[in-house]
């Protein structure tokens, strides 16, 4: 497989998972449906929407920089990619076997979006599922740059880090945009509690897919 | 945990009303003695069963004394508050407090047939955890669930302020005291909330030795039960504003707030005016300036009666008080009920302008000195006391007995435990259906009733009705 389809596969997962987290209730577009109904005017919930990327993308690049800025160690490369890839498993195991809800969560104000979805994405892993994916696209950015001068590769990755968090909140909040406007506009409050699964399970496990992508892709892969 | 959300938790007010009505009611049975065990009875309230108006079930507990109150669900609608990101709790647990003995139990109820005891909590354990004792009013909220308690530490309850702890909703581990800056409250009794607006409302009763041996009428007369509600910040845990409806308002007993969350208003019962026996509603709300406010929006005048038809207690007054001790407001918000225990009357008021409220019906049943029999002519201990309503506001349920010692000081004749219920008319209206009615096992009476899949006095919705 050459590196180019490599790095489409991979810019098209960082849009997946926006996808995914955006359909998720727990990433918060049921704030967004009462945000608008609670303020009765529409245009409550493009801003509520917005409120919400904006500490999605925090969340997000507060991951992703750190180890942006790591990956100017190119002869650990593997071994931060591994670390990396063992921190994701690890946050999944350990949201499979702690099953309670971050209790902190609820003592945000519900007029504070920003910061509850900036909360949220920290306490469910959200920006670590994005970590093995991002790592992958600038390895492959690394191995094209060749030995270029390691402040040139650091000010790639951080601009890689930006690029997949924006790409990323973007797909999250169009994904849970429409669901929210549906939910809003057509379907009506009966459909926020049966469209509302339980998918603590399935975000677990998928951590832990993740996280064993980003092993294989860093010892065997790459 | 579910995969989907408890299918009894709704979005709005309005599509609780739409769910399919309840089958069950959970009563509670208590001993006033404490010669007997307290329970919890599961009262068939399916229209058409062979067993309608039956007490079909009871869960009775180990231990005496305990006198079981007011109790509530492990999880509601408030689950699906869109903070939480996790609606997967079930709807299926009790939990049922000693008001005597501070001994909590958790039921479980799935199955309302077989209902029985999931866990216990002891007194020493609640009191070591929170420094509170005489735990009452059960909701579930953010962090987990609220239990308000009426007395501090100590062996009468007066070490230390009353106040709310927090449990968690899963474990029911308590978690431990709820208040970071509690003001002026010093007493305790009922407390709700708006959870998107973040604003809880507490009321006050009296401090334990005022009321666990009897209504103390010195203590009454001189003012010295609770007369404020206090507003807090519900997530800062800080109490607000205190306000004092003034020190005749003698016990400002249960909040209603209105169940849509975009309303910024609610009520509260007033037991008695000491100036001249009346029972009065408040209306509260929050002013454009995020200032709380209130007004007296209903009285209800006593009854004049000779002093030899009168209990020791109220013959000097020569007049039947009305004694408002419980009111509960219907899930549209439109009627407010109000219990006049001392009468032997419930209230229907129109309150959809809630600062002017209409009598809209009225209903007579048992009452000091008068003793109104129940349209199948059978006898009504005391007056009517916890109302419930269902969640279509169809029919509204209601029991007899206010609080074991002062059942005993305001009616030392009557005994027994009763539950009734009343249909509501298209357009308002009040009539006892002659059907309904539950004779509780001699020996126990009967206090706060909950209906299977909710009712209008549990849950907190977190979405408007439109």
């Amino acid at each position: 497989m050459g590196d180019m389809t490599t790095v489409t596969a991979l810019w098209w997962a960082v849009i997946f998972s926006g996808l995914y987290h955006g359909i998720n209730p727990g990433m918060g577009w049921p704030l967004a449906v009462s945000a608008a109904l609670m303020e009765r005017k529409h245009s409550a919930m493009p801003k509520a929407l917005a409120m919400l990327a904006v500490g999605h993308f925090l969340a997000m690049i507060g991951i992703l920089l750190p180890f942006s800025l790591m990956t100017v160690l190119i002869q650990w490369e593997v071994e931060i990619r591994v670390v990396a890839g063992l921190l994701v498993i690890a946050m999944g195991i350990y949201l499979l076997i702690n099953r309670r809800h971050p209790r902190f969560l609820a003592r945000v104000h519900p007029a504070r979006l920003a910061l509850w979805s900036f909360l949220a994405a920290m306490a469910h892993g959200a920006g670590l599922m994005l970590l093995p994916i991002f790592l992958g696209i600038c390895a492959i950015g690394a191995d094209e740059t060749g030995h270029a001068a390691a402040q040139v590769l650091m000010g790639n990755n951080v601009t890689t880090a930006f690029l997949v968090a924006a790409v990323h909140t973007v797909s999250m909040t169009m994904a849970g945009g429409v669901i929210a406007v549906a939910i809003y506009i057509w379907l009506g409050l009966r459909f926020l509690s049966k469209t509302w699964f339980n998918l603590d399970t399935i975000w677990a496990l998928s951590l832990v897919c993740v996280g064993a992508f980003g092993l294989y892709a860093a010892l065997i892969g790459h | 945990m579910n995969l989907r959300p408890d299918p009894t938790f709704h979005a709005s007010p309005k599509l609780a009303m739409q769910a399919p009505v309840e089958n069950y009611a959970f009563t509670v049975m208590l001993s006033p003695d404490g010669s007997q065990s307290d329970g919890i009875a599961v009262v068939d309230v399916k229209p058409g069963s062979e067993t309608y108006g039956q007490i079909v079930h009871q869960v009775i507990v180990p231990n005496k004394g305990d006198e079981f109150h007011h109790f509530g669900w492990n999880a509601c609608s408030s689950s699906l508050s869109p903070l939480t990101g996790h609606a997967f709790l079930e709807r299926r647990y009790l939990i049922v407090p000693g008001i005597r003995s501070s001994r909590i139990y958790v039921i479980d109820v799935k199955e309302p047939l077989k209902a029985k005891i999931h866990k216990t909590i002891e007194p020493e354990e609640l009191f070591a955890k929170t420094g509170y004792s005489r735990p009452h009013t059960i909701h579930c909220g953010p962090e987990g669930i609220y239990v308000s308690c009426l007395g501090g530490g100590g062996e009468d309850g007066t070490d230390g302020p009353p106040g709310i702890f927090i449990m968690d909703c899963e474990t029911f581990e308590i978690i431990g005291q709820y208040e970071m800056d509690r003001g002026k409250q010093d007493k305790h009794y009922d407390f709700w909330w708006n959870l998107p607006q973040d604003y809880m409302v507490s009321s006050e009763w009296g401090l334990p030795p005022q009321f666990e041996n009897g209504i103390v009428p010195e203590d009454l007369l001189s003012n010295k039960y609770g007369h404020s509600i206090h507003f807090w910040n519900l997530r800062a845990r800080k109490n607000i504003q205190t306000m004092d409806f003034g020190e005749n308002y003698q016990m400002a007993l249960e909040i209603r707030p209105a169940h849509d969350p975009t309303k910024s208003y609610g009520f509260c019962g007033v037991v008695v005016d000491t100036t001249n026996l009346q029972g009065a509603i408040f209306t509260w709300w929050r002013d454009d300036d995020g200032v709380w406010q209130s007004k007296k929006t209903i009285t209800i005048d006593p009854r004049p009666e000779k002093p030899e038809n009168l209990p020791p207690l109220l013959q000097g007054f020569e007049a039947v008080p009305p004694l408002v001790t419980d009111i509960d407001l219907s899930l549209d918000d439109k009627y407010l009920y109000v219990a006049c225990w001392g009468l032997g009357e419930m209230h229907q008021y129109d309150v959809s302008d809630p600062m002017n409220p209409v009598l809209a019906g009225k209903v007579e049943l048992g009452g000091i000195a008068r003793g109104t029999k129940h349209p199948n002519g059978k006898d009504f201990a005391f007056g009517p006391q916890m109302v419930e309503i269902s969640r279509d506001g169809k029919r509204v349920y209601w029991t007899n007995s206010l609080y074991s010692t002062w059942d005993d000081q305001f009616y030392p004749d009557d005994e027994g435990g009763q539950m009734v219920m009343a249909d509501v008319g298209e357009n308002g209206g009040l009539t006892l259906n002659k059907d309904f009615y539950v004779d509780f096992p001699k020996g126990l009476r009967s206090h706060q009733i909950r209906l299977e899949g909710g009712d209008c006095s549990t849950d907190s919705f977190c979405y408007p009705s439109v």
